[in-house]
């Protein structure tokens, strides 16, 4: 198991060093996810409805998106030159390179939403002190779901036409239960209630991201195997 | 005989009773005391909804079991059914909408079957799309594989979450029709619409794999 971890561990460093040298991808996805949160408050009319009725929806919509644009590199990286090639015949298991992908992808879009909830608390003026820690909690439940099943299938469809495009379609149905699950959250304790209604929430949120962890982990081998 | 003339004999015996069952339907069933003739629907779309989920659960199972023996009928099986349930799901979600508009008032709701069921069409579409993406016979079917495996894995966390963002915020409406205990003259119409259903299910299938047989013939011969 350590052996497990050490490997997942130097897959993800391997990624995200890449990541940190280049840097494109990520200001990419901090700037989207900024124009996406301005996109917001121009799509909505502001003497109608409420900030704090559409809180949530900007947040999450925003994440999704932002999230599904950082899966769509994390197997793109290694079709150069064929090293994903390489990665498979190195003395990896299948599971660490999995969850090496997991942690790197994870950290990547911890990031770009690390910036976004400023940003969305700074634009929409909503108030978060209060609620910060369960808030946060919501956040990694659900992207550890986002990205549990985006990382599977963003190596289903790496050597498929139209990947990009692809990707979205087969991952949008898969990220409507967390998605639900984090707006329901969000939406109660944005608006102040108590922590214990939301508690079959976060209980469908762990229960989909230990599923999905699982079965990724048991199906990955069969997408990188030639 | 062989097996798309098998498929086609299925079918056709399929189509023959499906005309029975509108007959019997519509003529020999009673009207539904509070819905009218808009009932009638019902005998179509119950037994489309049923042969889609059938559809769905066996490319599931038909994915398990690629994976675990390689064996390629089952990746054909597959195909044949994700093809056949994405026809089923349409009947499914073009017959809801016409009964939910006279009964309910409105063309949809987010009811937790009604998503259930877009969803399973999703699902069929984005599997379809991915088989049609992957050039490469062996790639393909392993491919389609883990989707199919977590398709059937999605889809209780969609009715789940779905169920518990309804049951949180009560509707107007009431959205599902209680579960009536049927009378007997509209079960036996009913069951036997099932039954035409899975026939039909069973002759598309059996058409679709035996097509896929002949393509992978002619593929061999131009190779």
């Amino acid at each position: 198991m350590a052996d497990l971890l050490r490997q997942a561990w130097t897959v993800a460093r391997k990624d995200l060093l890449l990541e940190f040298r280049t840097r494109t991808a990520l200001v990419s996805a901090l700037v989207f996810s900024a124009l996406v949160l301005t996109m917001f408050n121009f799509g909505r009319d502001p003497t109608a409805v409420a900030t704090i009725d559409l809180a949530p929806t900007i947040l999450w919509v925003t994440f999704t998106f932002a999230a599904m644009l950082a899966l769509n590199r994390a197997f793109q990286l290694e079709l150069e030159n064929q090293a994903l090639e390489g990665l498979l015949v190195s003395p990896l298991s299948r599971t660490s390179l999995y969850w090496g992908k997991l942690l790197a992808n994870l950290v990547f879009v911890a990031l770009v939403e690390a910036v976004g909830l400023p940003l969305f608390v700074l634009f929409f003026d909503v108030p978060v002190g209060r609620v910060l820690l369960p808030l946060v909690g919501v956040i990694a439940l659900a992207t550890i779901g986002f990205v549990a099943v985006g990382t599977l299938f963003s190596a289903l469809v790496i050597r498929t036409r139209f990947a990009e495009l692809l990707l979205v379609v087969l991952l949008l149905p898969f990220l409507v239960p967390p998605l639900i699950g984090a707006v329901q959250v969000t939406a109660r304790l944005l608006g102040g209630r108590p922590l214990s209604e939301a508690a079959g929430w976060f209980r469908l949120l762990a229960a989909y991201d230990i599923g999905f962890v699982s079965l990724a982990t048991l199906l990955f081998p069969f997408t990188v195997d030639e | 005989m062989s097996l798309a003339h098998k498929g086609r004999r299925i079918t056709l015996l399929g189509l023959v009773l499906l005309a029975g069952v509108y007959v019997r339907a519509l003529a020999f069933t009673p009207l539904e005391r509070f819905q009218g003739p808009a009932q009638k629907i019902f005998y179509l779309h119950v037994p489309a909804a049923w042969s889609a989920m059938l559809a769905m659960g066996l490319v599931g199972l038909c994915s398990i079991l690629y994976l675990i023996v390689k064996d390629l009928r089952f990746d054909r099986f597959a195909a044949a059914s994700a093809e056949v349930g994405t026809a089923f799901s349409l009947v499914m979600l073009t017959t809801g909408p016409i009964w939910a508009k006279p009964i309910w008032g409105t063309w949809w709701t987010w009811d937790a079957r009604l998503t259930l069921t877009l969803f399973l069409f999703f699902l069929f579409i984005g599997y379809l799309l991915l088989r049609g993406a992957v050039v490469e016979p062996g790639l393909r079917a392993r491919y389609s594989a883990v989707l199919g495996i977590c398709g059937l894995v999605l889809l209780p966390f969609i009715h789940l979450s779905v169920y518990l963002f309804r049951t949180l915020h009560p509707q107007p409406i009431v959205l599902k029709p209680s579960s009536p205990s049927l009378p007997g003259s509209m079960l036996v119409t009913l069951l036997v619409s099932f039954a035409v259903f899975t026939l039909l299910y069973v002759g598309f299938v059996t058409q679709r794999y035996a097509l896929a047989l002949q393509r992978e013939a002619q593929g061999r011969e131009h190779a």
